[in-house]
């Protein structure tokens, strides 16, 4: 369970969150709103990579402001732009790097990575440089990195932003029947349907928080 | 694609050796082209590296890309040397760069960072005592070697808008882009490194097995 008890926090004179009050026990929980609403700020709270001026989070009862590397192994983020994410130089690397602070021993990284890329549709593409891949490869190539590490909860901030509708799809595939729990940040308000929760930011504040339906009716006349 | 760094697979007697030793052989290698001054000696270490290469079948569309660098290197530094130390010294110096960073460049192409940053790691282990971790000095080698394609990349990108906008002659067009973006990598790549549990110096006070027990 994922908590934000009174979260405010600001980027000099702005103020990106403002009292935000959640508790998120929902196995697949969603963030829309505009662009500069917060969503970004909230997701990075959750592994510690941003800490909140006022207010604290909890994931399962861990603060990440003062646990960060302990909250961080358990929770893995995808970020909108696989480049910025991808940190190796070939696709089989970068998975096996993900596992060099894991239980795998060294000798078996390889392959366990070849196992993972074929789980995600990038059999044979070990040796490839990582970067030449497609966009919608290498955004897969990032959710595979991350869940390589069996994390316990998945953020992904705008994963699909960069994609094409058909990869869009593929990537929302993936996500299906994962036994993580899931936060997704996006604009692409079609890969909501199955979602458990959907909750509308804008201008830090949470505005609506319902199921996806009445939360996205919420959002689009946010928008008019 | 960059002119250095970027494993290329293969399965050569060079692709096969442990990158350990490789590397040991890298730095002695590098060393000794400093130590030298005989343009004949430097002629022969450039032959060798050259002959690196051929045993190790790189191919030719990436040697010509360093090739190319190469060139374009030591055409500047032989002027400025044979204007400030004369003809031949300016032919040592660009001997050494030429064999110093032609085994570097073989060095990276023969060699996966994976296995780098793991002999970087087994080679320091015996300093974990004082202090040294091994796991994140491999990183920043790893790391090092992957960021010489990634900024070559960036370099590309920003040469290519800029010829769009027909200022492909102009230095602020290049360097003010270049710089944004190198930055904006380097905060990236800090942010997707401690997203990955890299940033994190030492043992957190709670641990993993608390933290497991926490979330289920």
């Amino acid at each position: 369970m994922i908590e934000f008890e009174g979260v405010g926090h600001r980027f000099g004179e702005r103020v990106v969150l403002d009292g935000v009050d959640l508790r998120l026990t929902q196995h697949r929980v969603a963030f829309v709103g505009a662009n500069g609403s917060g969503k970004s700020t909230l997701a990075r709270m959750v592994n510690g990579l941003v800490v909140p001026e006022t207010g604290r989070v909890l994931v399962d009862g861990v603060d990440p402001a003062r646990h960060g590397p302990a909250v961080r192994r358990r929770v893995g983020f995808v970020f909108t732009d696989p480049d910025s994410q991808i940190v190796m130089p070939t696709a089989g690397e970068d998975v096996a790097f993900s596992l060099r602070r894991s239980d795998v021993p060294r000798r078996d990284r390889a392959a366990r990575a070849a196992r993972a890329l074929a789980e995600f549709g990038l059999d044979g593409y070990a040796e490839h440089p990582a970067h030449q891949l497609s966009g919608g490869q290498k955004q897969l190539l990032a959710l595979c990195a991350v869940l390589v590490g069996d994390p316990d909860v998945l953020v992904c901030d705008e994963p699909t932003t960069l994609l094409d509708l058909r990869n869009k799809r593929r990537f929302a595939e993936r996500l299906t029947g994962l036994r993580q729990q899931v936060l997704m940040l996006t604009h692409d308000l079609d890969l909501l349907d199955d979602f458990d929760r959907v909750v509308v930011l804008d201008g830090g504040k949470v505005v609506a928080d319902d199921e996806p339906g009445p939360a996205i009716a919420h959002y689009r006349d946010l928008c008019r | 694609m960059s002119a250095f760094g970027l494993h290329e697979p293969g399965s050569s007697v060079l692709h096969r050796a442990p990158a350990g030793p490789s590397l040991l052989f890298v730095l002695v290698f590098a060393a000794t082209t400093v130590a030298l001054s005989s343009p004949w000696w430097l002629g022969g270490a450039c032959a060798l590296v050259a002959a690196g290469f051929l045993v190790a079948r790189i191919p030719l569309r990436r040697v010509w890309p360093l090739l190319r660098t190469l060139a374009l290197l030591v055409v500047l530094i032989l002027a400025v040397q044979w204007w400030f130390l004369g003809p031949a010294q300016a032919l040592v110096v660009c001997l050494r760069i030429v064999a110093a960073l032609g085994v570097a460049s073989l060095f990276t192409l023969v060699t996966r960072v994976e296995d780098l940053v793991d002999a970087v790691e087994r080679a320091l282990g015996p300093l974990r005592r004082f202090g040294v971790d091994p796991e994140r000095v491999g990183v920043v080698v790893g790391l090092t070697v992957q960021a010489v394609g990634t900024l070559a990349g960036i370099a590309g990108s920003v040469r290519e808008a800029a010829r769009a906008r027909g200022a492909e002659r102009s230095i602020t067009a290049f360097a003010v882009p270049f710089v944004v973006r190198t930055l904006r990598y380097a905060d990236e790549l800090g942010e997707a490194l401690a997203a990955r549990g890299w940033g994190d110096r030492g043992a957190d006070d709670v641990t993993r097995a608390d933290t497991r027990s926490n979330f289920n």
